[in-house]
């Protein structure tokens, strides 16, 4: 299992990162962290011929705050937000999130930008930035920065609204208030594995916030509208066949075992989340 | 300190493998070296009508074709009726697995490999595939091997009476047990680097091998050259269980091109090969039927066993080892009278069957704990109770079994007593009442078995093996400086033998293990053997560094003797010197003399020296048993079919512990793979016969989040039959954990009504019996 023969380049600059992917000849692709990447390579699933390397780059390693948002660089890696080295919009979450990607060797290296690029439907951030109703920031080779909603951002399995010289520079989330919560829970066969199952839900009484969201569902992660706007009304827990009422909503079509561990899952964040 | 025999001194070996500095066979560099890739079947039965190697790289590219001088490897056997089939190294005629080599190709790097791999264009015919092989045991038109009139390898049947068990019987219980195809997953994978000694006029293969001598009969039987004029070396293996107990296709084809190309030339297996063309392992299913009294008592079983062994027999434990070994070892530690057993080794389109630490006994100890717990369940009994009853008690040991096992020592219900108390039984059941009470589901388990280890040349020999182990042998010497060395034709890929072997010789020759050097793996520098695998290690290459060293060290201390003018009896070996009483020689002195200053010893010296190679064997050839009980307790989250392992402890008993910390580390490391078989590891194919876990992302195995907190209680019977009374143990502890844990799921899931059948119990497999139960309000399996 090894890579077809590519050639590798380390732009200096982001705005030389997307020159090269506007005029290199050559079908050429961004790596990150190769978390993710590097296990297509091997397969020979992803046979590029030119590999541009972003992961050193400054410019995607953003680390900041304002009063509404905080913002997180494209390159930070897993491990840096586990080790509670970004601001949290929400008490907590990130850190929780980070922690139960994979094992640290994975986390050390792969990044919330390359992990939102990669689109799996079973990732834990896509999920956690629909929850949050994160903004991907994004910049073309002309120079234009474009801010994109999470939920306008994955398309399906694997598929994202990025043209193919656009990268992702950073990550803005809004800050939720004092009183709001979060929950999340993960489905998986091991510690550390892509999920079977994921519920999340951030709440927030004082912006008259709730968003529960549904992942590993084998396209973009499912809102759950009307449940979140009962769960924001009530403040209770659903029971699972309510779940399974708003789960069935969706256009997704899953088996009896795959619809329990996704209500289970949203279940148990909402659990965690109305019991703080 | 001595370092002896059960002395719990750490692992010599670790320090080279905990520093990165043991060498592997990827890691030898060598001028000139080449690697090579496989192009591998994609499709599970088909017909080769061409093969195009592009023009380009006609050189770099060699199929069966080519290979012209090469027998097949053809594993033959004894057994009536057993058919033998011709596994060529690379395939001819047809292909009958996904991922069987086709071709092998060589370049400087493994990726350049590869890219030429695939430019080779394949023209396959397919067929339809055999993947279940319940039904291909059946099918007389769809044949794997198609001069065969079916598809079964073997089929064996041991016809007890069982129309009596019938007749008397209070309670029936039957049942059909499955257990999954997996992959043995040793860190390191298979490897290969073979070169032609031109001044040794010698094919030099390091191997990934558990069994050097064997490979290197096996290659010269194969690719028909005198056994002299090959040399197999087994360098530092990072694992083995069994996966690499059998000869190579890829050992064969690399030798091959190694020899015509005259370059060296390397493959090493990756993880994707293994989890493909190496999923071998495990697949059982079972028929049973168990008649029982009203207490519980067993009277008989009858049992139909099939073993999907997939397309080829294995060199040179045959297709038939796992079957017959089921069939035999089925009734365990258990004393009923009355047994009926059919056998089936069925071929179908699936990686060569190769046999796992444990051999089978995982999957009939799985059954067999089971069918306890059923039987306890039907006469309301406790199953702890019913399983102490029915296994065979202290007082009628040495004791014959149903099927010929004799069992030489044990008082295996004391074992599940010991269990019980480590697992603190005693208050269970109101535990369980509680947590019940609050929605929780926890259940508790046991499994009891016997592990036959260190069987020897008639046991084999009942199994129609084309070759049978006979007596160990080992070399053990003294340098002129007074260190000892020994050399041992078995091998070390994890088990600690380096230790533990040092540790026999330490024990007669009284030397610090620190000066007592191991040599194994390689045929040009050791004794032969037939190397490392059920359980014989430390009871046959033991036994034989034992006896060797003894010889030995009587020679020392006649030359001793001498030197101290006093007599031999009177001389005791310890802390590296001979003492008579309160004066001493050392063993450098007295190197020294014999092989550098002879002057000092007498005329009449025994000239044999300070070097022994001594050969042994246990007084029985049927080998010795080592028991155990293992206990579980675990919650099962009825909302998502999730276990979880809360306690578990192993009472076993393995005769002389000959190092209790390398013990414990075959424990652990067993019963993580029985954990791996009971919950998580499970090969699956689609229709056509393509496996769909060919990564890790797919293929899960437990990691050190998934086991818990290992509990290990120990007694020591010995065994009458072996030097120290030491039994093996290497598997055992990989055999009972299914058992165990699937047992203390049904408990916990009792107030359901579910029961499963199936391992491994994964929490979709779990989950889905409980939604079925939940919508139909009964059990559907
Ligand atoms: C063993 C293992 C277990 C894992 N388990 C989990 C898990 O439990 N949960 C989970 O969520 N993930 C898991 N992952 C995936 C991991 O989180 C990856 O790190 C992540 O998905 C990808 O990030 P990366 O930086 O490694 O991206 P890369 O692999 O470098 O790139 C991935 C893709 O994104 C593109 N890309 C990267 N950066 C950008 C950018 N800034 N702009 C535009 N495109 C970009 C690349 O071109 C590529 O197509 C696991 C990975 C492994 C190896």
């Amino acid at each position: 299992m090894k890579p077809v023969s590519f050639e590798y380049n380390t732009p200096a600059s982001l705005s030389l990162t997307t020159d090269l992917l506007v005029r290199t000849k050559k079908d050429a692709k961004l790596i990150s962290g190769g978390q993710s990447l590097g296990p297509m390579l091997n397969l020979r699933l992803a046979r590029p011929e030119l590999l541009i390397d972003i992961s050193k780059l400054s410019e995607l390693k953003e680390i900041g705050e304002d009063k509404s948002k905080v913002i997180i660089g494209a390159s930070i890696t897993h491990s840096t937000i586990e080790d509670g080295g970004v601001v949290e919009p929400i008490s907590g979450m990130l850190r929780y999130v980070a922690s139960r990607i994979a094992y640290r060797a994975v986390r050390n290296k792969g990044t919330i930008g390359g992990s939102l690029a990669h689109a799996d439907p079973a990732a834990d951030w896509v999920t956690t930035m629909m929850a949050l109703s994160a903004v991907i920031k994004t910049r073309t080779s002309d120079g234009i920065i474009r801010k994109i909603p999470m939920h306008d951002f994955m398309l399906g399995a694997y598929r994202t609204a990025l043209k193919h010289d656009e990268i992702i520079s950073s990550i803005e989330i809004p800050k939720y208030s004092k009183k709001a919560c979060w929950g999340y829970h993960k489905i998986c066969r091991k510690v550390g594995e892509f999920a079977n199952a994921i519920g999340a839900i951030v709440v927030d009484p004082v912006q008259k916030y709730c968003i529960i969201a549904c992942g590993a569902v084998g396209g973009a992660p499912l809102i759950l509208q009307d449940l979140s706007e009962s769960v924001a009304r009530s403040a209770a827990v659903p029971d699972i066949l309510e779940i399974v009422l708003a789960l069935e909503t969706s256009e997704q079509q899953f088996d009896a075992v795959k619809m329990q561990q996704l209500a289970v899952s949203v279940q148990r964040a909402i659990e965690k989340a109305v019991c703080k | 300190m001595p370092t002896g025999i059960g002395a719990r001194v750490q692992r010599q070996e670790d320090r080279r493998l905990l520093n990165g500095q043991a060498i592997f066979v990827d890691d030898i560099k060598m001028p000139g070296l080449w690697e090579a890739a496989y192009v591998r079947s994609p499709i599970a039965h088909g017909i080769i009508k061409e093969i195009r190697k592009p023009a380009e790289f006609e050189t770099r590219i060699f199929t069966a074709a080519d290979m012209d001088d090469v027998l097949p490897i053809r594993a033959e056997s004894s057994l009536p009726t057993y058919k033998a089939s011709d596994f060529h190294s690379l395939a001819t005629g047809k292909v009958r697995y996904v991922g069987e080599c086709i071709a092998i190709c060589i370049a400087p790097t493994r990726a350049e490999a590869e890219d030429i791999a695939e430019l080779v264009e394949l023209d396959l015919d397919p067929l339809p595939p055999l993947i279940d092989a319940l039904v291909a045991r059946t099918d007389h038109t769809n044949l794997v091997h198609e001069d065969w009139e079916d598809n079964l390898f073997l089929s064996t049947s041991f016809d007890g009476n069982i129309e009596e068990a019938k007749a008397k019987a209070d309670v029936v219980i039957e049942r059909e047990y499955h257990t999954a195809r997996q992959c043995m997953m040793p860190m390191e994978g298979k490897g290969t680097l073979a070169y032609w000694d031109g001044k040794a006029d010698q094919l030099v293969v390091y191997t990934s091998t558990q069994i050097p001598h064997l490979i290197r009969t096996g290659l010269s039987e194969f690719l028909q050259m005198d056994q002299g004029q090959v040399r197999v070396i087994a360098p530092d293996v990072g694992g083995g269980f069994g996966y690499k107990c059998i000869l190579q296709p890829e050992e064969i084809s690399v030798s091959w091109v190694a020899r015509k190309t005259g370059r060296p030339i390397r493959w090493t297996e990756d993880r994707r090969e293994h989890l493909v063309a190496g999923a071998n392992t495990r697949q059982h299913h079972y028929k049973l039927i168990a008649y029982a009294d009203k207490v519980g008592r067993i009277l008989g079983i009858d049992a139909e066993i099939t073993v999907d062994v997939g397309a080829y027999s294995v060199w040179p434990f045959t297709a038939c080892l796992e079957a017959s070994q089921a069939g035999g070892n089925l009734p365990g530690p258990y004393a009923f009278k009355n047994y009926r057993c059919k056998t089936y080794s069925v071929a179908t389109n699936k990686p060569p069957f190769t046999p796992y630490r444990g051999v089978a006994r995982p999957g009939v100890c799985f059954a067999m704990e089971l069918t306890i717990d059923a039987i306890a369940r039907a006469v309301g009994r406790e199953p702890i109770d019913v399983r102490r009853e029915n296994l065979v008690p202290a007082a009628a040991m040495p004791y014959t079994n149903v099927t010929g096992k004799f069992y030489d020592t044990g008082d295996y219900p004391d074992s599940v007593n010991q269990a019980a108390k480590m697992i603190e039984f005693d208050g269970f059941r109101a535990k369980q009442a509680k947590a019940l009470r609050n929605g929780r589901y926890i259940g508790i388990g046991f499994s009891t078995f016997t592990e036959q280890s260190a069987h020897g040349t008639k046991v084999f020999g009942a199994w129609g093996l084309p070759l049978v182990p006979g007596y160990e042998q080992a070399m053990v010497k003294i340098t002129p400086s007074g260190s000892i060395e020994v050399r041992s034709g078995n091998h070390s890929f994890g088990q600690g033998l380096e230790t533990t072997l040092a540790q026999m010789a330490s024990e007669w020759l009284g030397v610090d293990i620190a000066n007592i050097r191991v040599t194994m793996g390689d045929t040009g520098t050791t004794p032969y053997s037939t190397g490392a695998y059920a359980s014989r290690g430390m009871v046959m290459a033991g036994g034989a560094v034992s006896k060797a060293s003894e010889v030995l060290a009587e020679r020392v201390k006649i030359h001793a003797a001498h030197l101290l003018q006093c007599k031999p009896k009177d001389i005791e070996l310890r802390d590296g010197e001979a003492f008579n009483k309160k004066t001493s020689v050392s063993l450098k002195d007295i190197a020294k003399a014999w092989y550098l200053r002879p002057d000092r010893l007498p005329d009449d010296v025994n000239t044999a020296g300070l070097e022994v190679t001594e050969g042994y064997k246990p007084s029985i050839d049927t080998g010795v048993f080592s028991y155990a009980t293992h206990a579980a307790t675990v919650e099962v989250d009825p909302a998502t079919g999730i276990t979880k392992i809360k306690d578990y402890v192993i009472f076993e008993d393995c005769g002389r512990r000959v190092n209790p910390l390398i013990l414990e580390g075959q424990a652990y490391g067993g019963a993580a793979q029985g954990i791996g078989t009971a919950l998580y590891e499970e090969v699956i194919y689609d229709a056509a016969g393509q496996p769909l876990t060919s990564t890790l992302a797919d293929y899960i195995v437990p990691g050190p989040n998934e086991l818990p907190d290992f509990k290990l209680g120990h007694s020591e019977t010995l065994s009458p039959y072996t030097r120290h009374g030491i039994k093996g143990v290497g598997e055992g502890a990989a055999i009972a954990p299914s058992g165990a844990i699937v047992n203390a799921i049904n408990d916990a899931l009792r107030p359901l009504n579910i029961e499963i059948h199936q391992v491994p119990a994964t929490p979709h497999r779990v989950l889905s019996k409980i939604l079925s139960v939940q919508n139909e309000g009964v059990s559907s399996e």
